[in-house]
Order: structure tokens, then sequence, then C-alpha cells
């Protein structure tokens, strides 16, 4: 079953001063099973769309279907948010915890499971984001790197084990490596347990590799919608809403434009190897 | 949820109240409170009244946002009302069980609640017109004089300053992690007391942990730059009275007058 945005429109602060409008009429379907990007530049309501999808804001027009379930039903808000699993910017700010077992377990007991039930949970979250429980479960969140802190707030999410999965710019302020790391676990969740992602960044060069679906929300709009392949042929207009193209898809537009015939839809390095050696060995056999 | 918080906010504009002199603004609001509370009969506080509608017409600002930033004192207004209607002794007019209302309770509860809804009012237009880096510099220049005493007038601006600087952030960041709890199936808003106590455990710990973090940060940031007290520092902006603050002003102390006049004068 999918989540259905249907016309949904948000404002803060309606009838004050500060009345702000941040999604104008989106309309938007994540299937289950789908890895989606959700791209946009600042304040281009990236934020306050995701923060829909599992009740926490209800829209001030339109209506947000998950599995069927309006979100406006109270009564049905925690089953929707155990079922959309939300990461929120910099996700570690909301340890709070004296471990890092208790911090991760949070969420099962909120569901009032069993200990032994929680601690299953507990071990299973840590190992989806590549924690061994039995060394981390007992040290304190507060002791940890920023990368690793950041990995015990995603499985603290995992905990609940949520059908969707949200993530608002999980990588912000991590080193490469950290976040390789953190795209990696993502794509192998996906993968391996068939859980629905959506993932939400304004790099262009994070997602695009991962996701099956990009979708491009500029100032409370779709703007733009399609696999990134296709998206990325568009790059002018994608220019035109502040946002760019990975710089390997950039390097194989202008290459193509010296040497006519290559492919432009590239999106790793690897293809564009592979790519670039094809062109050159065509040309030598021509 | 929590930033429809309204009291204390400021709204950017460029009405006459806006470009008052943020040192005008304090001195005639406190006039303005003295003024309020000499005044003792009705022609008084029609007077007030007439005067305290003329500044939030004069502030620009929209008259439903203004008068909405009364509706917190709603519940002291009512108690003030009913404390005074049953606990003034005088001629009593009607009875509720062993209550008494007397014509004296009455007459003074009125003008009490009264009282406290212009004092909300007006006093609320300081806020809503000066932004809260122009208030503390007011508030530094006007408690200069007083640090032959040993009042540290640049530090207590400082300190208000950056305090006030970081309310929209900490409500933001609180904001945030009370989404970020609630999506664990944190719960803040049933059970009874000591549940809900213990339910803001999850909150308040990040929170805390938050604003240490940003204070150790700004200090950081501020030593970096070299900030070492109010010592020889200048200031960008010096704040200089023009000829509508001393006309703002002498309104003020002719209130004021009035105010004596109307008390004093039979």
């Amino acid at each position: 079953m999918p989540i259905r945005v249907v016309d949904v429109s948000y404002t803060y602060q309606p009838g004050t001063p500060f009345a702000a409008t941040a999604l104008k009429g989106i309309n938007l379907t994540i299937n289950e099973g789908e890895f989606l990007g959700l791209i946009g530049h600042t304040g281009s309501g990236k934020s306050t769309l995701i923060q829909h999808l599992n009740g926490l804001l209800v829209p001030t027009e339109g209506q947000v279907l998950v599995d069927g379930v309006d979100t406006r039903v109270r009564a049905t808000r925690r089953a929707i948010r155990q079922k959309v699993g939300l990461v929120f910017q910099y996700p570690e700010h909301q340890l709070f915890e004296e471990t890092v077992a208790k911090d991760v377990g949070f969420g099962p007991r909120n569901l009032g499971l069993t200990e032994d039930e929680v601690e299953e949970r507990v071990e299973e979250a840590l190992a989806m984001v590549g924690l061994d429980a039995a060394k981390y479960g007992p040290r304190s969140p507060f002791d940890l790197s920023g990368g690793e802190m950041r990995r015990v707030a995603i499985a603290g999410v995992l905990a609940m084990r949520p059908q969707y999965l949200v993530l608002d710019e999980p990588t912000a302020g991590l080193d490469p490596r950290g976040r390789d790391e953190i795209l990696g676990e993502l794509a192998d969740l996906h993968k391996r347990l068939g859980l629905t992602v959506i993932l939400v960044s304004h790099s262009m060069e994070d997602v695009a590799r991962l996701v099956d679906r990009l979708v491009v929300l500029h100032r409370g709009r779709v703007a733009a919608e399609g696999k990134p392949r296709e998206l990325f042929q568009r790059a002018e207009e994608l220019k035109r809403l502040g946002l760019g193209i990975p710089q390997i898809t950039e390097f194989m537009r202008r290459f193509s434009e010296l040497h006519p015939g290559a492919r432009t839809d590239i999106l790793t390095v690897e293809e564009a190897v592979e790519e670039i050696l094809r062109h050159l060995r065509r040309r030598g056999h021509a | 949820m929590l930033r429809d918080i309204t009291l204390g906010q400021y709204i950017p504009g460029t009405s006459l109240l806006h470009r008052l002199d943020p040192r005008t603004k304090i001195l005639g609001s406190i006039l303005y409170i003295l003024a309020l509370f000499i005044v003792d009969d009705l022609p008084g506080y029609l007077v007030i009244t007439v005067f305290s509608l003329v500044l939030v017409a004069l502030s620009g600002l929209p008259w439903r946002y203004v008068l909405r930033g009364v509706r917190p004192i709603f519940y002291i207004v009512l108690f003030t009302l009913v404390l005074n209607f049953f606990l003034t002794p005088g001629r009593v007019v009607w009875e509720l069980g062993p209550l008494k209302a007397t014509e004296e309770g009455i007459r003074l509860g009125i003008f009490m609640g009264w009282r406290l809804l212009l004092l909300v009012l007006t006093t609320s237009l300081l806020t809503l017109t000066s932004s809260p880096i122009a208030l503390t510099d007011g508030i530094e220049y006007l408690l200069t004089p007083f640090r032959g005493l040993g009042v540290p007038a640049h530090e207590l601006a400082m300190m208000m300053t950056i305090a006030l600087r970081f309310i929209p952030t900490l409500l933001e960041e609180t904001d945030k992690i009370m989404k970020a709890q609630m999506a664990r199936g944190a719960d803040f808003e049933t059970g009874n007391i000591v549940q809900r106590a213990r339910g803001m455990i999850p909150l308040l710990v990040p929170l805390f942990v938050g604003a240490f973090r940003r204070a150790d940060d700004l200090a950081t940031a501020m030593e970096a730059r070299c900030y070492r007290g109010g010592v020889g520092r200048t200031r960008l902006r010096e704040l200089k009275f023009a000829a509508r603050d001393y006309v703002a002003l002498a309104v003020s102390v002719l209130l004021v007058a009035f105010s004596l006049a109307d008390r004093l004068l039979p």
C-alpha cells in the first residue's frame, strides 16, 4: 500500500503577519518498496512535506493517506508514526538516554513491548546501522563520534520496525567516509528488507546513484519528477531551480559536446569510465 | 505549535512608533504605567483608553493581532474582577450564599480589570514595535548613568541580547525535538502529572545538551572576535534623539500631569 499525498497545502502560523505557505497543492504517491529521492533548495518545503508523511503536521488543505488511512484521524496517528519512521536532520541531537541500548529502545518501549522484545529490536536495529550491540549498547551515546551518534539515532527509528523510512539530510555534516557508510547502509536496507526509503537531500550527488525516482520541490510545489537519468537530461531546468546535476553527469554532457554520440545519462564515475572507453574504442575502430 | 506565542514578538515596520528611539519608548512606557495607576475615575480612564487606542493605531499593526496579545491575561482579569466584587467592603448589592458583592467592589473590580487590560495592551506595543536589539541598546544607554553605583550596564544588556536572540532558536529546537521523539512514539500530552513530568525527560535532556553546546560555540566565536566586555567598546549605531522623541516624551509627561490633576483635583 502506498502513501498518497493529495492536493496538500500547508501554511505556517495562519492568520498572523508571519503566515507563510510552505506547500501548495502537492500531489505525490510513494509506492511500497520504492527508493525515492526528495530534492529541493533550502525553503522549498521538503522538511514540511516529510512531517506530513507521519502526521506530525496535518495539511491545511488536502489529505495524506498512509496505507489508505487519513493522518488527520487522531486515533490512528500512533500507528502511522510506527509505520512511517522519520529521521530528522541532525538526529543525534535527540539522543538523551544514559546508554545507547536504552536510547535505541525508547521507541519500542513506547510501543509497549516486553523487555525481551525491546532488547531483540535494539540488537537488530544497531546491526542494521553496522554497530555491534554488545560493544556499543552499554556506552553513553554522548561519548560516541559524530558518525556513530548519527547511526545510533537512525537505529532508534529503525527499532520501531517502520515500513517506510524517511530521512532528512542524513549525511549533513558528516565526512565523506561517514556519508558513504550511511548511504551504503540505506541502500542495503532498501535492497535486503524491501524497506521503502524516502531520502531528502539538496545534494544531487548523494541521491543520484541510489534512488529509483526523484521528486524536485520548488517553492512548495512539485517542480519536476522522474528517474534520475531522465531528470538529469533536463539540466538547464534544474539549474533554474537552483539545483545542479551530479558533477560526473555534467562532465559527460560536456564530453558529448566534443564527442557527439557519447551517452550523457551517466550517474557514476564507473559508468563514465566505461562509456568513455566504449566511445573511444568505437571511434578508433571507425 | 510553540511558535504561535505572540507575546514579546517584534513585528518590523516603519510606523511612527517603530521609528521612535527605544529609550523614548521605554521611558514613555514607564510614564504611561505611572499615569495608568494614578487615575481613579471614569473620565481619567476614558482619556487613557483613548490615548492607548491612538497608540495602537499609530503602531500601524493589525488590530486583531495586537488585541490577541491580551488574550493570555483573560483569566487574570476575570480573577481580579471576581475577587474585587466579593472582597471589597461596602454596600451589598447582590448575595450568593456567603458571598456578598458590593457596589464599591464592582466599581473597583471593573477599574482594576480595565487597568490590567490597558497595561498589557500598551506595553505589548513596546516589544511589538522595537527589535530586541534596539530594546537592549536602549536599556544599556538608560543604565549607563548607574555604572558608578556598580551596575554592569553593558554586561546586563549583552546577557539580555543573547537571551532574547536564543528564544526563537530554542523554541524551534524544542519543536523539533518534540516532533522527533513523537516520531518514536513519545507522548507529551496524556497521563497524570508524574507520567507527564517523566515524559519530559526525552525533551529536556537534548534541549539542555543543545543549549550548552550553543553557549560554548557562541563563547568561542565571541572570543575569536576579541570580545572582552564593555570597556572601550564603541557602537556601530549610536542612539540619537530626534524631534519626534522629544515630542513623545513631552506627551508622556503631560499624560502623567493629567492623571495627577485627575486624582488630586475634585
